[in-house]
């Protein structure tokens, strides 16, 4: 069984159809890539599987079970974890607040310790900075804060939206690193980007997303070498 | 670790306390060096001369005299404005909307807590009661009001606010309007159904009404009125705990998890449906609170008593910076503060042309220059307090 299945899902917003029939699954223990243009509908995809965009037609599978209708915080609770485009972090909240609302849903006191350390090891940087408000981290940091954050809740698969955006050049080397890393302990990944060559360099398959249709998909070593990729994502 | 861990709870204790001792102190010494500079310019003029002829003496030393009483008054009912505040700033804090019907909520919560002290009194047991024990049913009647103010409005945001959420938003303000002008009635209703008057009289019992003497100055004792004492005691009490739930504990990072990034909260995990309850659930209590001790102290209540209290205590959260609970706490200090200062002087400086009752117009001529001046209020956006 698939951890993640999306089966034929139709989005929209209001009466503009955003997805048209979206099928893709994640296998535990992969790092999978979806990537497309600017406005493919990638952020969509990962709202209809969050919960925060019901679609009309088709259905999400968390291993196995239906999540398409479940308001966004039982999707969570279900075990799905989500490092939301923009980042998300609460600016009034300091670090350690902001990923304590990370394990929000657990409630043994040891176990999000245990989590806390984990974020601070994986980022020293956050741990430097732990009681300074999110609001006023650099973007490098808030990225890092939100992959932590999401991470706290154990999530049976960790959906990422664009976690290279706006970073630096050697900071998006840092984060693919940490991605791959975090894959190496265990965590599945759906991972949406822009940067389509950093992507399919570390992902085990690929999804091709365009104006809410998948027009390809295969391991992340054949897309990249696939012209149509080349010459549409990677500027070759 | 340990104390990243726990934010200190005794901190979150002592902080708020601090906060408004300094928030009364400044806003008391604020106003009283205005005054006593006007009583300074205004010597020798007909004002001076009036008061020299009438009471003998002089209105500087008149305006010395009255200050300790107008700064206990004025912290007195800014505490009261500060409670209904927090209402409306932490229901706009996670749902950008003005609670107009708060001020509903308010009165539902001064009539469930003298109702009760009525039927209390009606069995006997107030007059039983010693100080103690009247201090008790006070408390009682404190938490009845609590209770029935915060379930209202609970109730009013599922059923009047909640299908709205996602409209243009005027439409939920209409609605708070509606609902304002509905509890009115309900009240007026029930009210006039028992004993065919809409209007009731907190009973009189243990020693509410006696003056404790503080200090004197010279000849002169000054003292407050063991009621004043209650709501300043009842009031700090609950700001502190509304202090320590908001910043120390898993549901107060909630609700403000919530008002920052609802979504975001839905995606950690937080129910978004049952943080905004629980903030009305808070703040209603907080203005049921309110209700009673507003009662206690006024002793007169009728179904519009919400009225000029919830919108000074509006103003008061405009004034601090909306959405903003320390914000709150200092805009309702504040126009305590100002609007004692004025009833108790303005008759005086001007001879009587403008009297206490024009103390209104002076707190909100104060409130609109400020906002002019800072239109997101004193503490203006500062996010790390936002609710
Ligand atoms: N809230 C919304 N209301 C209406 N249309 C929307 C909304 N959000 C997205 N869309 C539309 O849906 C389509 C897909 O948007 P989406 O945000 O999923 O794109 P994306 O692939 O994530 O793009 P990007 O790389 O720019 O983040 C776009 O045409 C967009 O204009
Ligand atoms: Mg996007």
């Amino acid at each position: 069984m698939s951890v993640l299945e999306l089966d034929n899902i139709h989005s929209y917003y209001g009466n503009i159809h955003a997805l048209m029939g979206i099928s893709l699954t994640v296998e535990k223990g992969e790092i999978v890539a979806l990537i497309g243009a600017n406005g493919a509908g990638k952020t969509t995809t990962l709202r209809s599987i969050s919960g925060l965009l019901h679609p009309r037609k088709g259905h999400v599978l968390l291993e196995g079970k239906d999540i398409s209708h479940l308001p966004p915080h039982t999707v969570h609770r279900a075990g799905l974890g989500l490092v939301p485009e923009g980042r998300g972090i609460f600016p009034g909240l300091t670090v350690l607040e902001n990923l304590e609302m990370g394990a929000y849903i657990i409630d043994d006191k040891a176990e999000i310790e245990k989590g806390i350390q984990n974020a601070f090891s994986l980022f020293p940087r956050l741990k430097e900075r732990a009681q300074q408000m999110g609001g006023t981290l650099s973007g490098g940091e808030q990225q890092m804060l939100a992959t932590a954050r999401g991470l706290m809740s154990n999530p049976t698969i960790l959906l990422m939206d664009e976690p290279s955006m706006g970073l630096a050049p050697v900071l998006v080397d840092q984060i693919f690193e940490i991605i791959k890393e975090l894959n190496k302990r265990g965590t599945t990944i759906l991972l949406v980007e822009q940067n389509a060559l950093m992507a399919l360099s570390i992902a085990n398959r690929g999804y091709v997303l365009q104006t809410g249709n998948i027009v390809l998909t295969d391991t992340g070593a054949n897309l990249k070498a696939n012209d149509m990729v080349r010459k549409a994502y990677l500027g070759m | 670790m340990r104390n990243i861990m726990g934010t200190g709870p005794a901190r979150e204790i002592i902080m708020p306390i601090v906060q408004m001792a300094i928030f009364v102190a400044g806003a008391g010494a604020l106003c009283s060096v205005i005054m006593i500079i006007l009583a300074t310019l205004f010597q020798g003029s007909g004002a001076d001369h009036l008061l020299q002829s009438t009471q003998g003496v002089g209105i500087f030393a008149y305006t010395v005299g009255n200050l300790p009483q107008v700064l206990i008054d004025g912290m007195t009912i800014g505490f009261v404005y500060a409670a209904i505040a927090l209402g409306y700033t932490m229901v706009y804090g996670v749902l950008q909307f003005i609670n107009f019907a708060h001020s509903e909520i308010f009165a539902i919560g001064a009539f469930a807590g003298v109702e009760s002290l009525i039927a209390l009194n009606a069995v006997g047991s107030l007059a039983k009661a010693g100080t103690i024990g009247s201090f008790g049913y006070f408390g009682l009647a404190l938490l009845i009001g609590m209770a029935v103010a915060g379930g209202t409005a609970v109730f009013v945001e599922r059923v009047a606010y909640r299908p709205l959420r996602n409209s243009p938003k005027l439409v939920p303000l209409i609605s708070a309007i509606g609902v304002s002008f509905a509890l009115q009635d309900i009240i007026r209703l029930t009210e006039s159904l028992t004993t065919g008057q809409f209007y009731r009289v907190i009973p009189t019992f243990g020693n509410f009404d006696d003056r404790l003497t503080l200090f004197t100055i010279g000849s002169k004792a000054i003292d407050i009125q063991v009621k004043s004492l209650v709501v300043i005691l009842a009031a700090v009490t609950m700001l502190v705990a509304l202090n320590y739930l908001v910043k120390a504990t898993k549901v107060g990072k909630a609700i403000r998890a919530v008002s920052q990034d609802p979504n975001t909260a839905a995606l950690l995990g937080i129910g978004v449906n049952g943080v905004i309850s629980l903030t009305f659930l808070v703040g209603g209590s907080l203005g049921g609170a309110a209700g009673v001790m507003y009662a206690l102290k006024f002793t007169r209540i009728d179904p519009f008593v919400g009225f000029m209290p919830g919108i000074k205590a509006f103003a008061a959260a405009v004034l601090g910076g909306i959405g903003n609970l320390t914000g709150a706490l200092l805009g309702g200090i504040v126009l305590g503060m100002i609007e004692s200062f004025a009833g108790a002087y303005l008759g005086t400086f001007t001879q009587g042309a403008f009297g206490a009752e024009y103390k209104d117009m002076v707190a909100f001529l104060i409130l609109i220059l400020v906002i002019i001046f800072r239109p997101n209020g004193l503490l203006g956006e500062n996010l790390s307090q936002k609710a």
